[in-house]
């Protein structure tokens, strides 16, 4: 079987080797890179982050990457954002002051209530496993990056703020959290992002990203 | 409730696994990654490496087993044992690890904890702290793997890590630490009462259901074993059905 080649956008934060690994032991052949050639070559990106919006938001811009990742989205590459690389594809982010994303899917991220539902103080950041759980507007993933995922399976999450996607049918699963619904993953035709860690989830994870690289 | 997270712990020396009593004494058990992968294949919710003589060697000697750990281990990893600066930090992370662990450094400099904290956020700077019980609900910070005293009191050294911007704590009970004989339970209850971050429990797991009073009545939001499983007295599959029936809520796994 022909490997899967991928590129790790490189902009200078977050734990990539993770994500490599993970997607290497998946079957994939990976290039960690913030050439836009590279960039631009590729079936399949991965935008991985950890850190603040506004700082990543910057290095991109810095290394003229938001662009490139634009004009790749556009040619219909499969994008697959991680955690705060999921929260980059979202129009704005309301982490420190308004900051804007990369647009690809309607939205804002907004800080995850530091009060659950019923109105006790509860922790933040999330940070844990968490169960996956089907959206109000879905009934099943069938087809979807979740094929094979069931209701319950769990995910590890470290996240303060949270994506709000504008339009439901970008809500592909949620988690709860303190009694509130809290955005898993998004996706809207070739752009996929994963709130939690896939690379690492056990299991569970690797198939999700096993999946990713047979859409 | 949030899922108690149930947590291997591998302390090493050189190339071996090894496990002492109240930390002291330590036999060499085998491989360190046959071990983590098995944890890993039984459903171990994260990875604790602890390196138990970088403090007296003044570096940690890690790398090489985190880095081959992350090419098959796909769980949060936390490692610790010398930890020093942020340059330390930034290797380890660098190799694969998902937090580091730090007690000895930041006891000398608690600044670093703050260093850290804002160079890689809050969620990876775990306070590593050895507590040694010294009168009625008393506890003292000990470094060094229990060997050194540094005067601080236990719940009081904690709510400043906290405040300083540590996320998680990792708080081992010197006293029970390979004993076998449960986790402190009221050490555990002193700490989880003044500070909101998630404490793990560590020292003392004899059997799997020692993890029950630590959990509902010391309110630990994650359990470190290591005797427990590294002589088969339970694995990760028992420990979890017991939580289960404990009604503790736990990751499922097949």
């Amino acid at each position: 079987m022909n490997k899967q080649e991928l590129t790790v956008i490189d902009y200078g934060m977050g734990n990539l080797l993770s994500v490599k690994r993970a997607l290497e032991h998946c079957g994939a052949s990976v290039i960690v890179s913030s050439d836009p050639a590279q960039i631009l070559s590729v079936p399949r990106l991965v935008l991985p982050g950890v850190g603040a919006f506004g700082d990543a938001m910057a290095e991109l811009a810095r290394r003229e990457l938001s662009l490139v990742i634009k004009e790749a989205a556009s040619r219909g590459t499969l994008i697959m954002g991680i955690c705060l690389g999921m929260q980059m594809l979202l129009d704005e982010s309301e982490e420190f002051g308004q900051t804007a994303g990369l647009g690809l899917i309607p939205g804002k991220v907004v800080p995850i209530s530091t009060l659950s539902s019923d109105g006790n103080r509860q922790k933040v950041p999330h940070i844990g496993w968490n169960d996956l759980v089907l959206p109000a507007a879905k009934s099943n993933w069938d087809g979807t990056l979740l094929q094979g995922i069931s209701p319950g399976d769990a995910f590890y999450f470290v996240h303060s703020f949270m994506a709000s996607p504008l339009h439901q049918e970008h809500r592909l699963a949620d988690c709860v959290y303190g009694g509130v619904k809290v955005s898993a993953v998004v996706a809207k035709d070739n752009i996929i992002g994963c709130q939690f860690h896939p690379e690492k989830s056990g299991e569970v994870g690797l198939k999700i990203l096993r999946r990713f690289l047979t859409l | 409730m949030r899922k108690a997270r149930l947590i291997a712990r591998l302390d090493v020396k050189g190339p071996n696994l090894i496990k002492g009593i109240h930390l002291e004494g330590l036999r060499v058990i085998g491989s360190p990654n046959e071990h983590a992968v098995r944890y890993y294949e039984q459903g171990a919710d994260e990875l604790i490496y602890m390196d138990c003589v970088a403090s007296l060697y003044g570096r940690n000697n890690l790398s090489d087993i985190v880095k081959s750990a992350a090419e098959n281990v796909f769980i949060p990893i936390t490692v610790g044992g010398g930890v020093r600066s942020v340059e330390d930090a930034t290797h380890l992370l660098r190799c694969g690890a998902d937090k580091v662990a730090v007690n000895t450094a930041a006891v000398a400099n608690p600044a670093l904890i703050s260093e850290i904290s804002r160079r890689f956020g809050s969620q990876c700077m775990v306070l590593s702290v050895e507590a040694k019980l010294v009168g009625e609900k008393k506890w003292e910070a000990y470094t060094d793997n229990g060997r050194e005293r540094t005067g601080l009191d236990v719940v009081e050294w904690i709510k400043k890590g906290v405040s300083l911007g540590a996320g998680e704590v990792l708080l081992t009970s010197v006293d029970r630490e390979g004993t076998r004989k449960g986790f402190d339970v009221s050490l555990m209850q002193a700490v989880t009462r003044e500070v909101s971050v998630p404490v793990i429990a560590s020292g003392g797991m004899g059997e799997a259901s020692d993890l029950i009073a630590v959990v509902k009545e010391g309110y630990a939001d994650a359990v470190a074993m290591a005797d427990i499983l590294h002589y088969k007295r339970a694995s990760m599959r028992d420990i979890r059905s017991v939580a289960l029936s404990a009604d503790i809520e736990v990751r499922r796994y097949e």
